[in-house]
């Protein structure tokens, strides 16, 4: 067992490079240069201890590991209670992945005030990791809201024109919902403690309150995934968000709302859960069918891939909620897959952006011939998006669908006709980019991936082969916290039906 | 040895592919050449020991996928079924690819080229070894891939692209099924491996299923979900308008996928299954009906295209036509028979219509050719050869094999095999037809080319000729030498791999018909040959004056029945008109209008705070929500603890 503080230094350690840059003094190149490495560095460590930490853990068992838990407000009874179990150890590793993966995509492409950039980062990945450990109820909401604000700062400051437009709605959507979610916190507060594990260990919510706090709990969660119909910020504020903005959004801040579902809707309201599957699985499939629609006609690259994203969220609503193993070990699957070609898509967008400052589709056209490495890449990941077996997004995608068929052949049925139109806008989209005649000067000039993009790419499209050829990695972890999750839920129905009888 | 043959490609692929620079062309060709020669060889040694010696195995490599009590893995499942195919595969892929070496000798991007086709052989490898539906399912997508990145393979065209594009995602469509009837075995049977859904079919075969709210047969609906998958691949009626348009990949491509291998996947696919649609009539009637009329359907369209490919592409389609209404009367091995012949013949007959255009410098287009049969010799009699084989002319392959099917459509005595025999009588008159029609267009006559291409017409190396050769020999003897392993003696060569109840056996049947039923294929091949000569070689004006006599019949042959148009206005133009009323309608007039910017609007101060904002204040603003965060927990944790 690790016997120091990991999760706290995983958490903390990004501060100490921010304060670090915030001593840098002026705003020379030089300065620009060292708040860089600074930032590179700091997330490498804290990358190398993310590793560390998938490593010891321990996938044997559903309990909290790395617990460390002091007394924070004592006369409040709040404290200080971080820990990892299955369902949030991958979320914690990604996070530390997709950090380092950023800052380099941010190297070139952030001319201005690059310090505060950088320490935007390294802050917002310090509130990502916080949220993923927090296993006290106020230590994860200030960690949850706090991951607003430097996102916020980040669209806000180094988007694209109508970044303040795109950065307030983000705000305002998100904000709407966590106050509801601060308010059901609260009354939690009062009724049960901040614990979660305690809370979780009581069975839950009383019954009749359960449905309030479900409520509550899913408009936030549900702002964050985004579901339909909440999910009109997402594209807008994918469009204007520069690209490591977007990397970030799409491959962690999305999952916040999943791993919320997770670690708080299901286990602690679990009637609830129960009692409003039904219309999430039509929510569910209203986003996979109605999104994909939507993604076939975009002209903007980006806005293309932040619909998508949101159908690829609708796979994971269903499967959590269909609360049987494949479901939600494949909702699982799916955004840790997500997050990893999700993020890679929009890093693939950043190249050709950054050469060309556009992201209108029909600027570009033919570019295989002068950026085939740069199509192969994309060519991976589009199919990953996609879901073709042998990537990871086959195995998230197929076992949701098969979850959801057990729960209702016409909801399998109706979510799987996604493959179809999925597979329909991505290949039209790859098709218009990297395919064609070369109708457009410009883009048949630029020049194939750089060293430092393809340092960022080659581990992204390795893992989305690995876990897509043996996904046994991550389930082997998973799978112990994913049943204890599902037994306990079917404990608590078992349980409420047998007191009303 | 299983290892080499299916991973051998692979191996050539990676090295092609990632390397291609490094190793240059030749290497690139080298390597994957050597792949497939070796796996070629080690399929046929493997169809010494499994078939020839009666030993099936089954290897596991790793596991795959495991949730709950869904549990698969990698594996190689090596019966006699799948190391037929293999033999198929390997055997005409090898030829492909040295084929390939020749053929493609003037495109910048050999490498490439080549490590698809190792790609393409290494799926369909995946895909014929599995041991459960899922892994079936990888190389199903997988060979999918390969055909969309071949067929597009000349990507600056904006034609090839289109089609990559319409294959992969019609081929999704027939996906969705396949998928659907991987869930619905799963949940039926409780595994999705082969051997566990065997073991329990003949106990479910009444349960029912409740499927969108119907009650159906269990059996039924995973078998005919299945089909659905087995459609999509193989072209069959309703999801066949990819395969022609396929054709604007290179030629080798369409020989190695869209003729020999990866269209027959479909057939592959429904007889693994034969112990599932064994208990199941209704599935089987249904296969029959779609396989008899897709046979005559294409066939009819066939008669009137001008494009050499795309006459051989229906051609094919016609041909799977009829492996399906064999396997939908339990002829299974029948099926199988025609899947060997036919993947050598059509291979055959589409490498020599390569060689044809690339004598004729890229022209595909029958009606600028002619006369040519003197030039190209060589080329002209191995197309002869892949096409008296095409009629069913007796002592070559199609031959044994196409009789085989007729005669077991007819044995079978459903009503549903008759129709399957008239249409199949009625599609070989047809395809004895237009074969000649080809070989008469192309090579008679005098020649419509323009001179400057007559005069650079050449026969094709040596290196392309070698491959047809061994292809030609397979479409002479394949029919001969196999006939009764096929025939009468299938229960003995195929073993285990295929299962059919003894009432059902119409390949055994098929031997007692009456005489007239053995003669009609022959009969109505040889008439198709001589009327061929008669419209286009005797009577020249003859095919304007039929196309006047039936000028509707022909508007709707010449046009494939308007499928791709109907089509068009069906699916693909609601789904962009929808995706339209979505995004504007839906997201930005009524969630965004009632939402955000129905707030902002009526929010002046919000207005006001917008445009003060410039990135300058962004810090303070973003500093003044910390703050306000900060201050509302506490407030409310100082209020509700203390005030109390």
């Amino acid at each position: 067992m690790v016997d120091f503080q990991l999760l706290s230094l995983m958490t903390f350690l990004p501060l100490a490079g921010v304060l670090f840059i915030m001593t840098l003094r002026g705003d020379g190149p030089n300065v620009a240069r060292n708040a860089k490495y600074a930032a590179l560095y700091t997330s490498l460590i804290v990358m190398v201890l993310g590793a560390y930490m998938l490593n010891h853990f321990d996938g044997s068992t559903a309990d909290y590991q790395f617990v460390e838990k002091f007394k924070w407000f004592p006369s409040l009874g709040i404290s200080y209670h971080m820990g990892v179990d299955g369902i949030s150890v991958f979320f914690v590793a990604l996070s530390a992945f997709l950090t380092p993966i950023c800052i380099l995509a941010s190297w070139d492409s952030i001319q201005k005030r690059v310090k505060e950039y950088m320490a935007a980062f390294l802050i917002l990945e310090m509130f990502m990791i916080g949220t993923f450990c927090a296993l006290d109820t106020i230590l994860f909401y200030v960690f949850f809201e706090g991951v607003l604000i430097p996102m916020f700062l980040i669209i806000g400051i180094w988007g694209g024109p109508r970044r303040v437009y795109s950065a307030f709605k983000f705000f305002l959507y998100t904000l709407l919902g966590s106050v509801l979610m601060l308010v059901a916190l609260l009354w939690i507060y009062f009724h049960g403690g901040t614990d979660i594990p305690e809370i979780v260990k009581a069975g839950g919510i009383a019954y009749k309150a359960q449905f309030w706090l479900f409520l509550a709990f899913f408009a936030s969660f549900a702002v964050k995934m985004p579901m339909w119909p909440v999910h009109t910020w997402l594209p807008d504020a994918h469009v204007e968000a520069p690209t490591a903005g977007s990397v970030i959004l799409a491959g962690v801040l999305l999952k916040m709302g999943g791993y919320g579902f997770l670690r708080f809707s299901v286990p602690m309201f679990p009637e609830a859960a129960h009692f409003f599957a039904p219309y999430i699985f039509g929510l569910s499939i209203i986003a996979i069918v109605y999104t994909s629609l939507i993604a076939l006609v975009q002209e903007d690259m980006k806005k293309l891939i932040a619909y998508s994203s949101v159908a690829h969220m609708g796979f994971v609503t269903l499967g959590i909620f269909t609360l049987n193993a494949q479901g939600v070990q494949g909702a699982m699957f799916q955004m840790i897959s997500h997050g990893l070609i999700s993020g890679a898509l929009f890093l693939c967008v950043g190249v050709v952006y950054d050469r060309l400052h556009t992201r209108e589709i029909g600027r570009y056209g033919g570019i295989v011939k002068n950026m085939p490495i740069y199509a192969t890449m994309f060519m991976l990941f589009m199919l990953g998006s996609v879901g073709l077996p042998g990537t990871s997004g086959f195995v998230g995608e197929f076992l949701v669908l098969l979850g959801g068929f057990q729960v209702s052949t016409t909801v399998g049925l109706l979510a799987t006709s996604g493959i179809v139109l999925g597979a329909t806008y991505m290949l039209m989209l790859y098709r218009r980019v990297i395919f064609g005649p070369q109708t457009n000067a410009d883009a048949a000039e630029m020049l194939d991936l750089t060293w430092k993009e393809k340092i960022n790419f080659v581990p992204l499209a390795l893992l989305v082969l690995w876990l897509g050829v043996s996904p046994g990695v991550v389930i082997n972890k998973t799978q112990a916290s994913v049943d204890k999750l599902i037994g306990d839920y079917q404990t608590a129905l078992a349980q409420t039906e047998t007191s009303h009888e | 040895m299983e290892l080499i043959a299916v991973f051998a490609p692979l191996a050539g692929f990676l090295i092609a592919f990632l390397f291609g620079k490094q190793i240059g062309d030749k290497g690139a060709q080298f390597v994957t050449c050597t792949g497939l020669v070796m796996a070629a060889a080690c399929s046929c040694a493997l169809f010494y020991q499994v078939v020839l010696g009666h030993d099936p195995r089954t290897i596991a490599l790793a596991p795959w996928i495991a949730v709950g009590t869904f549990n698969v893995q990698w594996a190689l499942r090596v019966d006699q079924l799948t190391a037929i195919m293999m033999c198929v595969i390997n055997i005409v892929s090898a030829c492909v690819h040295i084929y390939s070496v020749g053929y493609m000798s003037h495109d910048a991007n050999k490498a490439r080229f080549m490590s698809y086709l190792s790609l393409f052989t290494f799926a369909m490898l995946m895909l014929v070894t599995a041991d459960n539906l899922l892994q079936l399912f990888f190389g199903w997508e997988g060979v999918g891939l390969a055909s969309y990145l071949l067929i597009g393979f000349w990507n600056y065209k904006p034609s090839a692209n289109a089609a990559a594009v319409k294959a992969f995602v019609v081929n999704r469509v027939g996906d969705f099924g396949l998928a659907l009837g991987i869930m619905a075995a799963f949940m039926i049977f409780g595994t999705v491996q082969f051997d566990g859904i065997f073991a329990q079919v003949a106990d479910k075969a009444a349960d029912t299923f409740n499927f969108l709210g119907y009650d159906v047969n269990a059996v039924t609906l995973v078998c005919l979900l299945l089909f659905v998958g087995a459609c999509g691949k193989s072209a069959q009626l309703g999801l066949h308008t990819w395969l022609p348009d396929a054709m604007e990949g290179p030629t080798p491509v369409s020989a190695l996928i869209h003729a020999a291998t990866m269209v027959t996947a479909g057939v592959f696919l429904v007889s693994r299954m034969s112990p599932l649609f064994e208990y199941s009539a209704d599935a089987r009637a249904i296969v029959c009906f779609v396989g008899a009329t897709t046979a005559f359907v294409a066939a009819t369209i066939g008669l009137t295209q001008f494009d050499i490919k795309r006459v051989i592409a229906y051609s094919t389609m016609s041909q799977l036509g009829y492996m399906f209404f064999a396997l939908g009367v339990s002829a299974y091995s029948a099926a199988m028979f025609h899947l060997m012949t036919h993947a050598f013949f059509k291979a055959l007959l589409f490498l020599g219509a390569g060689s044809v255009i690339h004598a004729m410098s890229g022209e595909q287009d029958m009606r600028k050719m002619g006369g040519i049969w003197k030039l190209i010799p060589t080329t002209y009699v191995l197309m002869w050869i892949g096409s008296l084989a095409l009629a069913g002319i007796p002592f070559f392959a199609g031959y044994y094999s196409k009789d085989l099917i007729l005669e077991a459509a007819f044995a079978s005595g459903s009503g549903i095999g008759r129709y399957a025999f008239a249409m199949g009588i009625a599609a070989a008159l047809m395809t004895a037809f237009y074969s000649w029609r080809l070989i008469i267009m192309t090579f008679h006559g005098n020649t419509r080319a323009d001179k400057e291409v007559i005069d650079h017409v050449h026969e094709s190396p040596f290196v392309m000729l070698l491959p047809l050769f061994v292809l030609a020999t397979g479409a002479v003897l394949a029919g001969a030498v196999f006939m009764h392993s096929f025939g009468t003696d299938h229960a003995e060569f195929l073993g285990e791999s295929l299962k059919v109840l003894p009432e059902n056996d119409t390949v055994l049947k098929a031997h007692h018909v009456e005489e007239w039923v053995k003669l009609a294929p022959l009969v109505a091949g040889i008439l198709g040959i001589g009327f061929a000569y008669i419209v286009y070689m005797f009577r020249i004006g003859m095919a304007a004056s039929i196309v006047r006599c039936f000028k509707p019949l022909h508007t709707l042959f010449y046009n494939k029945w308007f499928f791709d148009e109907i089509y068009h206005a069906v699916f693909v133009q609601t789904a962009y008109k929808l995706g339209r009323i979505f995004f504007k309608v839906g997201d930005k007039a009524i969630i965004d209008g009632l939402g955000p910017d129905g707030i902002s609007a009526t929010s002046k101060s919000f207005g006001g705070l917008l445009s003060r904002f410039q990135s300058g204040y962004m810090f303070h603003y973003a500093f003044v929500m910390m703050i306000g965060l900060i201050g509302l927990v506490s407030w409310f944790v100082y209020r509700l603890n203390f005030g109390s």
